[in-house]
């Protein structure tokens, strides 16, 4: 089922009741999701995910705006008659129940001609449960499982009505580093078989990028950018996103355009074609750096990490804007660099150029000193 | 065994052990000693044998089968109502938004007003003097019932003012303690069950009352051991002299037994004293037993 948001908003009073401006939690959010698509939605915490999720669901109202699934508006419906699974951030399994309990509890509360027998609960909150991986642990409690099984019990408790809709919020934060990439495969396994519209909400950008079809970034209740995983990395909108997206972080440093000219410092990096002179800011992605002795930037080294493969060298510029920044580099490159003086060529598919105040995204085309002569 | 920590742990205990053998677990074998002789003498220090007749001779007293009646009517009523309209104005309160503060003060008042005054606002309520009918009475014949003496009257209307006058000191702490309990229970639990098109009923019933169990079971609990106490409530409303009035406890009757007009016997106080203790014990068993069965921890 497709989701669409019409300039969906949602505006709170302050919960610190001595401040009086209300909290715009979501801001004229407009989007159309695709079918049986898995979606993203990334962003700092405090930026409206849960909040958007909570007015999908129907958990809150809008102050504005109207929420389609398929052709029909469901703004006004409550949450039960929406047809949506949520899962909660801390799962929310009531812990008196057992697995299949738990499982079993939304089921109970079909009524009419949808009411189910015993039997029938059962079967649907078993085939859930196998859905999920979990149907060994069924008489167990809450207490007595770990995070990711937890977690699963989560989802089949929100799959087993079959809903057209599932939203995860921040599924994975509570789990450890290595059962969060297992869940997180195993929530596109499910999503994939299937075949549900899916939400799903982090703050983690490398989650978001790993699973999804498109990635929704998000601020201040503001959207940012909704792109495929890699458009976004490649093609950010503006400084936020290009920073908020990728690890190690994007490179920022303060230069300018000056005769068609891009300056970081007193170098020029890259000639500037279908843009103005003005001051910018420029942020390169760790992958655009490459060791070269007729290289265009001049920065010190101070250390080389190994990784493997590839090599993370840490360096400074008096242009950048933290004290350190990182270039992943093959490690076949690396191998003779020494603390000092080293020299950069910058790839200009991974430089982005933003304005300096706005951080909005300068769309011209950069090519290097070198190929200019050629 | 006794490893240099354990040897430590039980040094730290030493004090609060002695005290407790003193004067908890001396005086406990002291009353179970004194239940046994026959015919003590308190002034001679005396008795005249060993045996059950004291239990015997408490057990047929009506003075005391009158207390074990009224302790038991006020117990298994107040238990429940108190319980019970505790977790109602609980529910209330955590279901209104904005005056929640003021109510709780207000609902927590009788707990710190002194239970003295709240005898005195009784009586203006419900005694009747060559003065005054009390409020309750006015109110009454307003609906043309006769009215009745609730202090010296039957005893159905003294037990009444009793259970009253009970359920209106133990509900302030049930109810603080319900609300707490209440406002513990994680929001988001009531979110996914709103999801899920849960009615209030079963959300109530399925969610919320297993979540407030242990609460719940700790307060029936404390309630009953309380109630089978009670002794306070009752000199409060009607004097000391409760097996004139008839309104006499079991505590009542061990105290009258030991210091009242009919004083002087500790075996008979003893005696009594140990069947509470039996009743107090079992009742607590059961409860125990059946909280396996519902509470959940
Ligand atoms: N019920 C509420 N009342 C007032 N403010 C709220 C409420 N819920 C959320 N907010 C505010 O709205 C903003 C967005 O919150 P939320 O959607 O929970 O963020 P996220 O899930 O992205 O961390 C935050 O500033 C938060 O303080
Ligand atoms: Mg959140």
């Amino acid at each position: 089922m497709k989701i669409v948001l019409e300039h969906l908003t949602k505006i709170f009073k302050n919960l610190d009741k001595r401040i009086k401006e209300p909290v715009i939690a979501v801001s004229d959010f407009t989007f159309e999701i695709p079918d049986g698509s898995l979606i993203g939605l990334l962003g700092p915490s405090g930026c409206g995910k849960s909040t958007t999720l909570n007015l999908i669901s129907g958990l809150e109202e809008p102050t504005e705006g109207r929420i389609y699934f398929g052709d029909k508006d469901v703004t006004d419906l409550p949450p039960e008659k929406r047809g949506v699974g949520l899962v909660f951030q801390n799962y929310a399994l009531y812990p008196h129940m057992t697995v299949l309990e738990n499982i079993m509890f939304p089921l109970g509360n079909l009524r009419g001609e949808d009411r189910l027998t015993k039997e029938e609960m059962r079967d649907r909150a078993v085939h859930a449960a196998e859905l999920v991986q979990i149907e060994g642990l069924l008489e167990r409690r809450p207490a007595e499982m770990s995070g990711g099984q937890q977690q699963r019990v989560a989802i089949a408790r929100a799959l087993v009505k079959s809903p057209e809709v599932l939203l995860l919020d921040e599924p994975l934060s509570n789990l450890d580093a290595r059962l969060r990439l297992q869940t997180r495969e195993e929530i596109r396994r499910i999503q994939r078989a299937t075949g549900i519209t899916t939400i799903f909400v982090t703050h983690d950008q490398e989650e978001a990028m790993s699973i999804s079809d498109l990635i929704v970034v998000m601020k201040d209740g503001a959207v940012h950018q909704i792109a495929k995983p890699q458009d976004v990395y490649d093609d950010p909108v503006n400084l936020f996103v290009a920073k908020f997206l990728g690890t190690p972080q994007i490179n920022v440093f303060s230069g300018e355009i000056r005769d068609g000219k891009l300056m970081i410092g007193p170098e020029a990096v890259f000639a500037v074609s279908g843009a103005e002179d003005r001051p910018v800011t420029v942020a390169v992605r760790p992958e655009g750096f490459l060791p070269a002795a007729d290289g265009a930037l001049s920065c010190e080294l101070k250390r080389v990490e190994v990784m493997g493969r590839d090599t993370s060298v840490v360096f400074s510029h008096p242009a950048l804007d933290a004290v350190q920044g990182r270039a992943i580099v093959d490690a076949s490159l690396t191998r003779d660099l020494e603390p000092g003086a080293v020299r950069f060529s910058l790839r200009p598919e991974k430089t982005h150029l933003f304005d300096a105040e706005s951080g909005e995204r300068i769309r011209c085309r950069l090519t290097r000193k070198e190929e200019e002569h050629v | 065994m006794f490893k240099k920590k354990n040897l430590k742990a039980w040094l730290y205990l030493t004090p609060a052990l002695l005290f407790l053998a003193v004067f908890m677990i001396y005086p406990l074998l002291d009353v179970v000693v004194y239940s046994f002789e026959e015919g003590y003498n308190s002034a001679s220090q005396s008795y005249s044998g060993v045996g059950g007749f004291n239990f015997s001779y408490v057990l047929r007293d009506p003075y005391f089968l009158q207390a074990l009646k009224n302790t038991f009517v006020i117990v298994l009523i107040t238990v429940p109502v108190s319980t019970g309209l505790a977790l109602l104005v609980a529910l209330g309160l955590n279901s209104i938004g904005p005056l929640k503060k003021m109510f709780q003060t207000i609902y927590f008042l009788p707990y710190v007003t002194n239970t003295l005054a709240v005898g005195l606002v009784f009586m203006i309520l419900f005694k009747k003097t060559a003065y005054s009918e009390g409020l309750v009475n006015l109110l009454l014949k307003l609906f043309g019932s006769p009215g009745v003496d609730f202090i010296d009257g039957p005893w159905w209307a003294k037990i009444l003012v009793v259970c009253i006058y009970t359920v209106w000191i133990v509900m302030p702490f049930k109810v603080l303690i319900l609300t707490s309990a209440l406002a513990s229970v994680d929001e988001t639990y009531y979110k996914a069950a709103r999801v899920d098109g849960t009615s209030k009923p079963r959300i109530f019933f399925r969610i919320t009352l297993p979540m407030i169990s242990p609460m719940l079971f700790y307060l029936i609990i404390t309630g009953f051991i309380g109630a089978f106490k009670a002794y306070s409530d009752e000199v409060a409303l009607f004097g000391t002299d409760l097996n004139a009035a008839g309104m006499n406890t079991i505590v009542g009757y061990v105290y009258d037994m030991l210091y009242g007009d009919s004083g002087g016997y500790p075996s008979f106080a003893a005696a009594a004293a140990l069947i509470l203790f039996a009743i107090v014990f079992t009742i607590t068993c059961i409860n125990l037993l059946v909280s396996r069965k519902h509470v959940y921890y």
